[in-house]
């Protein structure tokens, strides 16, 4: 079993997204041991870009707060290799295909291996797309996560989760992230039919999802929920960097106590 | 290193939307049923008689088609070299070439029950166009414009509204054409139970740069047949502008077997290539992935995107149609770059030489024959493609006199 696989057995997981180099690599940091140390079983942390189709207005503003203060892909990287002795939760990195194939599918591959990262999900990647990052990750035994939405036909759910490691991201609704209006009303029936095509692999279900209220109405169905605009909105609120760290730490702890409840 | 197998499937995979390397479906997952769904009722109706029939008749009495092949002698005589001819696209309704490929989406949108029609713009042509066919059948349309093209395009604004569609200010990013595709997918993403994006170039995830090509290659197939009626024989040389690349395919397309055609497509080099300050994506840029396919892009040394820039809103595009991008690397085609002031010195002498006010965009192929026309003797043949009017420019006449003063 994977890493970031084994973050699921015996309770619902909490994914927690937030943008690389939001405003900048040292607040990245402090943040993911402030995560770290509220519990949060899988970070996932975005790699800024120019053009951020998949996602709401939140991330887009937190990926170009980041360019704007000069976080590229090979910096992130950097930071993640020097803390990788500190951080003991699994790392997946989220990015545009192109900041990969920009790097280098394989030099991207090893290079993160070597920052202790886990997994990564490009969400403009589709499965269909047999690009060589699938053959390297699986060389280096590194997850790759896929996404399926609402609209996804059982024969490409089979696919998708199929080829799929770590876990299977279950997005909420016919949305980008952070779309208020989710999660989806038929949310029920689309994450029993995933699970029904899907077998053994973790579901997590996430955009949209903005807060405890949220977590409790939808946690029966998936094995972890995946949140990111609403705790990037949490962080940005607070003014000082202690605030900021606290407000992070505040969100996590609510939900925390939702999830505790579940097995 | 890499494994055979994975090799060979991915050669197959490759027969599926790609031009050699270039193309693709690099579009998050909630689109990948509606790219499907689109593709397979294309392939449907490409071929069915009364789809076909449909689409000429409105190409013919709407539109105003087949636009004629205009033998431009001041022009030629003004370069005293070859003979130069002007595919009249700018005579189409609407101003431009666009609505070949609006026209068919439509009817493409109306088959798959759709309700609603979205589309993004940079020079409002495609927008107009867009709203125009929107209107025609009665579905709700609205369109993404960046906020500065707004401004440089303004009477493209009003003509939209006035066709009833709502055009939304786009003001993330760089505010221009690529921003306003961004959302436009954005919005497709969350409404593509009910709406079909009409993408308004040979970009985009497969079937786009297919079908969009398809749709625009009656330029090429007329200008075939009228050059041969006309002069016995194929051109020489034909020359179009390049943004997104749609023109371009639509005329190139039908000729490229036709070996002894040279074919060049000219991108906007803005304040020059040096500069920075440029749209000229094939000859300055790297290959990489945006708006759902692989082609060559204006990135930087992280594989950001970099904002365009030209002149002519409709050029100003940091991406190019992966099909041109193939056509580059096979030699079919030649790219080269016309600046600001090359593109506002062609626009005043078209003006002056024969009464044809053309698109900025347009402009850019036309300065290319100062270059060519005058090494060509008298029996050669350039055919140029003229996209567009350009009624929509005068409006930036201020900036135009302002250029031309450098010329
Ligand atoms: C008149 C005209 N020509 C050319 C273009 C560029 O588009 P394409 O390269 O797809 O033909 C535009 C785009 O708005 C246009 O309006």
């Amino acid at each position: 079993m994977s890493k970031i696989a084994a973050q699921f057995k015996d309770k619902k997981a909490l994914i927690t997204y937030i943008s690389g180099g939001d405003p900048s690599l040292e607040m990245t940091e402090k943040l993911i041991y402030r995560l770290q140390e509220e519990g949060v079983d899988i970070i996932e942390i975005g790699i800024p870009f120019s053009d951020p189709l998949a996602d709401g207005p939140v991330i887009q503003e937190a990926s170009q707060r980041a360019l704007k203060n000069g976080c590229t892909l090979k910096k992130l990287i950097e930071m993640l290799t020097d803390i990788k002795d500190k951080v003991k939760v699994p790392i997946v990195l989220m990015g545009y295909y192109n900041s990969v194939l920009n790097y280098g599918e394989k030099e991207f591959v090893e290079a993160i291996k070597k920052a202790g990262v886990s997994g990564v999900i490009i969400p403009d990647l589709p499965v269909d797309e047999k690009a060589d990052l699938a053959y390297y990750l699986k060389e280096a035994a590194l997850d790759q996560i896929l996404l399926v939405t609402p609209n996804t036909s059982d024969e490409r759910l089979k696919e998708i989760s199929n080829s799929s490691s770590g876990f299977l991201y279950c997005v909420a609704l016919l949305g980008t992230t952070g779309d208020a209006r989710g999660p989806y009303p038929q949310l029920e029936s689309y994450l029993k039919r995933v699970r029904k095509t899907a077998g053994d692999i973790p579901l997590g279900l996430g955009f949209g999802i903005d807060g405890p209220e949220k977590v409790k109405k939808f946690i029966d169905y998936p094995d972890g929920v995946i949140i990111g605009s609403a705790l990037i909105k949490a962080i940005t609120a607070g003014e000082t960097e202690t605030e900021k760290l606290e407000n992070a730490g505040e969100f996590v702890r609510n939900i925390k106590k939702v999830l505790a409840n579940y097995k | 290193m890499e494994n055979q197998a994975i090799k060979m499937q991915r050669k197959t995979d490759l027969n599926k939307g790609y031009f050699s390397q270039f193309g693709g479906r690099f579009v998050p997952e909630t689109l990948m049923p509606v790219l499907d769904e689109l593709e397979a009722v294309y392939n449907h109706y490409k071929d069915d008689k009364e789809f076909k029939q449909e689409l000429k008749s409105l190409l013919a009495d709407y539109s105003g088609r087949p636009t004629s092949l205009y033998y431009a002698e001041q022009l030629s005589k003004h370069y005293g070299g070859a003979k130069i001819y002007l595919k009249r696209e700018d005579l189409n309704h609407t101003g431009a070439h666009k609505i070949n490929n609006t026209l068919g989406q439509i009817l493409l949108a109306i088959k798959m029950g759709k309700q609603r029609i979205i589309a993004e713009t940079g020079a409002g042509q495609h927008g107009v166009a867009t709203a125009t066919v929107a209107a025609r059948f009665n579905l709700d349309c609205e369109i993404y414009m960046g906020a500065e093209d707004m401004e440089r395009q303004a009477l493209n604004v009003y003509k939209m509204e006035m066709l009833g569609a709502k055009v939304t200010e786009v003001n993330s990013g760089t505010q221009t054409l690529k921003d306003a595709t961004n959302e436009a997918i954005r919005d497709w993403v969350r409404n593509v139970e009910d709406t079909h994006y009409i993408i308004g170039s040979v970009v985009g995830p497969h079937p786009y740069p297919v079908m969009v090509r398809d749709f625009q290659r009656i330029i090429g197939d007329e200008c075939k047949k009228q050059i041969i009626a006309k002069e016995g024989r194929l051109p020489d040389y034909i020359l179009a502008c390049v943004g997104g690349g749609s023109n371009a395919m639509g005329i190139f397309f039908p000729f490229v077997d036709d070996k002894e055609v040279k074919m060049i497509g000219v991108e906007a080099s803005g304040k020059g290539i040096d500069s920075g300050k440029h749209a000229a994506t094939l000859s300055a840029g790297r290959v990489g992935v945006l708006h759902g396919s692989k082609s060559f892009l204006l990135q930087d040394e992280d594989g950001q995107i970099i904002p365009a820039y030209s002149i002519s809103a409709g050029l100003d595009y940091p991406g190019v149609g992966p099909e041109h991008s193939h056509l580059k690397s096979i030699d079919r085609v030649e790219y080269h770059s016309a600046t600001d002031l090359e593109a506002v010195k062609a626009f005043k002498l078209l003006s002056e030489k024969e009464g044809i006010i053309p698109a900025l965009e347009s402009s850019h192929a036309l300065s290319y024959l100062e270059k060519l026309a005058p090494q060509l003797s008298e029996d050669e043949i350039i055919v140029v493609n003229l996209s567009g009017r350009g009624d929509k420019d005068i409006n930036n006449f201020k900036k135009i006199k302002e250029a031309e003063k450098n010329v």
